[in-house]
């Protein structure tokens, strides 16, 4: 076997380690309910609920699913194929619109 | 061979193709490490079908969508605090999940006893999770909403609520009873032939659908709750 193969053949992470992931979780969780207790709106809203929902995400993925420590080959097998997803929120976004203004236009009256 | 933490970029493609066209197997894990993560990526797309649909019919609906921040609150005395029960759900689900990658980090440093007790502390913290989406359930079938309506306004709302919380606290469930199974065969495992006994890897995989689980509340309570 080769000796990069996951976290499995090399010595564990000190366990302070997931601590500090941990707390950095806790602090930004602490930080998105923040956003609605503020009662922020528009794009600030959007903008900070958005990027600490991917931070958490890349935390957990990365330090507690052991990611950082795989093969590239799965990693970018992780990320290519989830990422496709983003042209079907797009159609789906472009869609839905389309819908509601017709919605808008016929439902009036 | 290059190892991932330092490569630069030109080994990173290198080892990629090197990996893909060699005459082996291209993801160097166990078989049940492999399974687990195609299995994930497979619920990856479902979740993301469920969430999806929401924004679809968020979008389209010509009727008032509910303010979360108020259709969730919690009055406790006389103060009304909004997502309360929320916040707390996921602070829950966060702790469990460093509990549970603290037990598998254990099980990798052989300390059995340790890796299970806080295997056993993670289902806990997971049962008390549905525990407190039994009681939001209830709270909001109680206030009359149904998977076809809902008093608030869009009735879209329901739907969304009862399938995609629906479909989280399943695997929650499922998660629960996969753990004390591990936790009921790691205590076991003294005992056993060393063929049949469970590995470090074992515990991994569990931590990896745990994680998951953990994953997709981030997204769900961003997306649902926050939005």
């Amino acid at each position: 076997m080769n000796s990069s193969t996951g976290i499995t053949h090399q010595t564990p992470p000190p366990i302070s380690l997931y601590l500090k992931v941990w707390l950095a979780l806790f602090i930004l969780s602490t930080f998105s309910y923040m956003v609605d207790y503020l009662q922020l709106q528009g794009m600030l809203r959007w903008g900070l609920i958005i990027s600490f929902m991917l931070l958490k995400a890349s935390l957990i993925v990365s330090i507690f699913m052991h990611v950082f420590w795989e093969r590239w080959a799965l990693i970018g097998s992780l990320i290519a194929v989830p990422t496709l997803l983003i042209s079907l929120i797009i159609l789906m976004a472009i869609e839905a619109d389309f819908i509601h203004l017709n919605r808008l236009l016929f439902f009036a009256h | 061979m290059a190892s991932v933490n330092n490569s630069s970029n030109s080994s990173v493609w290198q080892e990629i193709s090197t990996d893909f066209s060699g005459d082996q197997r291209v993801f160097q894990l166990s078989w049940g490490k492999t399974m687990m993560w195609m299995f994930l990526l497979g619920d990856v797309f479902v979740f993301s079908c469920l969430l999806i649909s929401y924004m679809s019919v968020r979008i389209t609906t010509t009727a008032e969508w509910p303010n979360s921040a108020d259709v969730f609150s919690l009055t406790i005395g006389t103060q009304t605090v909004p997502l309360l029960l929320i916040a707390i759900m996921t602070f829950i689900l966060i702790t469990s999940s460093g509990t549970m990658a603290i037990a598998v980090n254990y099980a990798f440093q052989d300390k059995l006893r340790r890796s299970q007790f806080l295997i056993l502390a993670t289902a806990l913290l997971g049962l008390s999770f549905v525990g407190m989406q039994a009681l939001e359930w209830s709270k909001l079938i109680h206030e009359g909403v149904r998977p076809w309506s809902n008093p608030m306004g869009a009735s879209q709302f329901g739907a969304c609520f009862f399938l995609i919380t629906g479909f989280h606290g399943l695997h929650v469930s499922i998660g629960v009873i996969y753990l004390l199974l591990l936790a009921k065969k790691l205590s076991n495992n003294h005992r056993q032939k060393p063929e049949n006994r469970l590995s470090a890897n074992a515990v991994e995989i569990a931590g990896l659908y745990w994680h998951f689980v953990d994953l997709v509340w981030v997204f769900i309570f961003a997306l649902f709750y926050l939005w």
